[in-house]
């Protein structure tokens, strides 16, 4: 019995948190925040070249095949690192509704040019999760119309998958005639987000997405990497107030010293301590559990979402004034934190989903 | 990752299962000590289930240290009716000080006894004025020839009524720092001058007690480690007592009992299960609980494979377990809401009023074995490195 990262997935977080804080430090994530996109292509393509794009995509097909642990740790450091590029969607999301129902030819399609940092797939499944502005998108005839809000990692994206009211899952093309992209800003500069407006555009039905288990498995990995995304901003937060709590003084002494300080620290730590163990256990559910792995990836998301908040709002308090300042930068991990916790469900949409699993309605 | 216990462990659960299944329906019964107890505690430990680590010449089973193995006795344990094994200060935190820090006498006099359950134990820690500041403790021990004499006052004596015997912190080096003026006795509880007195709870139990000392008269030999040492004593017992307050598997048990619960109770013919804000309160509390759960697994593997740090997990299990047990025991008075404040034998009353009964007792364990603010402090300076408050002077 072993329960937490083995050595290959905590060598995997070191070189990915030590490729950031080598080409992601903060004066770069606020050039990108501040409109300089070329910075970060930079860290995109380093991001490539680890491999990080075909982590979940099967060895046929050029990717690594590794599991959803793997994936946490990549988010979590993603996250520790506010890091301006795809993943979530793009990378796990994605080539895993794929890899799941797909056909031959979809899987040779995309794949391997996933796997290959060749191309970006935005996805959008807010509709089904729940629809805002009377968003949704309609299928007949092989083609696609309606309107799709906040795509994960959709900005200049080659392809993008969809999700209509009924779970069925469709790629289609960029270059397609018939896309309209709106750009959305959100507070989290460190991400994309848009809106499609889709008018009879060619698309490829996912076929085995008929059935609702693919779509679920899918909402599951996107809710466990964005939790662990999360985890990771919320654990750098937490090490900044402490750090900081130990450098500045008032009345003559560390502000660490404070019990009001220590005890919002060790709230934050009591919390935010048993989410990297919630994260590690969603995975290996997803992976080894199925009978689990539905319930544990909805509360690791709701549960994690609320826990998040809590330490970025504690965090930037005991930064007083500095934690409010653009100078620090606190906010970004702030701002990522409240993205991902509307993503894919606020926590009472998800725990809705929750009670339902487990039969409340009977 | 691997959250198998592997193969070789199925004949031990087969075993286990087995034992389990002959002596489901073993009763046993009378007051703390009866015979039947004795017994039973005794077939515990021959079969390994109890004790199990403990050497055979101290009155233990004498196997080896698997975690494992003892992790799947309580898990067939809890699923089953059969008695279970006998707890208690005692057991939890005297019998592990005697093995690492006692005299080769005081383990052979004590530990098989304790382990039997013929040798109940209460702790005198806490007194009037030394609360969370215990080593400020002012009850003394003074030699007189080959004697202790103990005066003073303890509080919060927990089971001080049933227990034959006491292990107390007393100030024996009055010049000393506080810290270094304190040693570990065990005193015999029907020795001369000790007066007893229960301390009725809010909830109308008397758990604890206050003792009166005066006068107390305990051979020389009775001291664990040696003179000035007991607060290093008492340390060594101190985790083994925080660990076991908070076990996230009993809250799931009472997290299902919630469910069945809010199934069943209804407000204008409505289940309560059925109010959105009520059942988001409980997925809520689910979630966190799932949260403990997976923490507690990573404490288990860092007890099986040593080089795993565990230690921040390990400091929040007191403060997070105690808060979310009130907090659901709460939410079950909230779904009775008037119903839910009957109590003792009124009409009307659910469960025999033990989700009232709970809900006030982990108010208590909140505040027992060190407060959820000294449990703050013990996370924010050993776990997160952030320094002590200045000392004032003479304190």
């Amino acid at each position: 019995m072993y329960f937490g990262l083995s050595e290959e997935q905590k060598s995997l977080e070191e070189n990915i948190n030590r490729f950031l804080a080598d080409n992601a430090p903060l004066d770069t994530i606020k050039a990108v925040a501040n409109g300089e996109e070329s910075k970060a292509d930079a860290v995109h393509q380093g991001i490539l070249d680890l491999g990080l794009s075909g982590l979940v995509i099967p060895e046929e097909y050029g990717g690594l095949e590794l599991n959803m642990l793997f994936a946490t740790v990549v988010a979590a450091a993603l996250g520790s690192g506010t890091a301006p590029v795809p993943y979530t969607g793009s990378y796990v999301m994605a080539p895993l509704a794929i890899n799941l129902a797909g056909s031959d030819d979809q899987k040779n399609q995309w794949l391997p040019k996933i796997a290959g940092g060749e191309c970006v797939i935005g996805v959008g499944l807010s509709e089904y999760v729940g629809a805002r502005e009377d968003a949704g998108i309609e299928f007949s005839n092989g083609k696609l119309s309606g309107r799709s809000l906040f795509l994960i990692d959709g900005k200049n994206a080659d392809a993008y998958l969809l999700a209509n009211k009924s779970g069925e899952l469709f790629l289609i093309e960029a270059s397609s005639p018939g896309i309209e992209v709106i750009e959305l800003t959100t507070v989290d500069k460190t991400r994309t987000s848009i809106e499609l407006i889709l008018k009879d555009v060619n698309a490829d039905l996912l076929s085995g997405s008929s059935d609702k288990s693919i779509i679920e498995k899918v909402l599951d990995a996107g809710r466990i990497m964005l939790a662990a995304d999360t985890v990771g901003a919320a654990q750098v937060m937490l090490d900044k107030s402490v750090a900081y709590s130990l450098e500045r003084k008032q009345f003559g002494r560390l502000i660490g010293s404070f019990q009001a300080v220590k005890h919002m620290c060790a709230e934050m730590a009591a919390e935010l301590e048993p989410c990297h163990s919630m994260i590690w256990h969603a995975a290996h559910c997803f992976d080894n559990v199925p009978e689990e792995a539905r319930l544990m990836a909805c509360q690791t998301k709701a549960h994690i979402s609320e826990v998040g908040q809590q330490v970025s709002k504690t965090a930037t308090e005991v930064h007083g004034g500095m934690g409010f300042t653009d100078e620090l930068g606190l906010h970004y991990w702030f701002k990522r934190i409240g993205l991902n916790k509307q993503l894919l469900g606020s926590p009472e949409l998800i725990r809705e989903e929750a009670g339902k699993l487990q039969g409340f309605d009977q | 990752m691997d959250l198998e216990y592997g193969p070789q462990y199925d004949d031990f659960r087969a075993e286990v299962i087995s034992f389990i299944k002959e002596n489901e329906n073993t009763k046993i019964s009378g007051p703390p000590r009866s015979e039947s107890r004795i017994a039973w505690q005794q077939k515990l430990i021959d079969n390994g289930y109890f004790a199990r680590s403990i050497p055979k010449e101290y009155g233990g089973y004498g196997g080896d240290m698997d975690i494992i193995k003892l992790r799947i006795i309580a898990e067939e344990f809890a699923k089953s009716p059969i008695p279970k094994p006998a707890a208690g200060q005692g057991i939890q935190m005297l019998v592990p000080t005697l093995l690492s820090l006692g005299t080769e006498e005081q383990k052979q006099a004590y530990i098989k006894p304790t382990l039997r359950g013929e040798i109940l134990w209460c702790q005198g820690y806490s007194e009037p004025n030394s609360g969370s500041d215990l080593a400020s403790l002012q009850t003394k021990a003074e030699l007189d020839g080959d004697e202790w004499v103990i005066n003073g006052q303890k509080i919060w004596t927990s089971t001080a009524h049933l227990s034959q015997m006491c292990f107390i912190l007393v100030r024996t080096e009055p010049d000393a720092p506080k810290h270094q003026g304190i040693s570990y006795l065990l005193m015999p509880m029907d020795a001369e001058g000790i007066d007893r007195r229960p301390i009725k709870q809010m909830t109308g139990d008397s758990d604890f007690n206050e003792l009166f000392l005066t006068d107390v008269r305990i051979p020389a030999e009775n001291i664990v480690g040696a003179r000035g040492e007991g607060w290093k004593v008492a340390n060594a017992t101190l985790g083994h007592e925080r660990g076991s307050l908070a076990d996230p598997n009993v809250t799931q048990n009472r997290l299902n009992s919630l469910i069945d619960l809010m199934k069943n109770e209804t407000i204008d013919g409505q289940r309560i299960i059925d109010k959105p804000i009520f059942r988001d309160r409980l997925l809520s509390i689910q979630g966190r609980l799932m949260a403990q759960q997976s923490n507690a697994l990573r404490i288990l593997s860092s007890q099986i494979n040593k080089e795993q740090d565990a230690n921040l997990a390990k400091s929040i299990v007191k403060l997070q377990g105690t808060e979310l047990r009130h907090e659901l025991e709460g939410l079950a008075i909230d779904a009775m809401g008037e119903i839910g404040t009957l109590y003792e034998d009124s009409p009307h009353l659910r469960d025999n009023g033990v989700w009232q009964m709970t809900y006030m007792y982990y108010l208590g364990l909140i505040i027992g074995g060190g407060t959820n603010q000294i449990q703050k402090n013990i996370i924010s300076e050993r776990a997160l490195g952030m320094p002590k408050e200045p000392k004032i002077q003479g304190a």
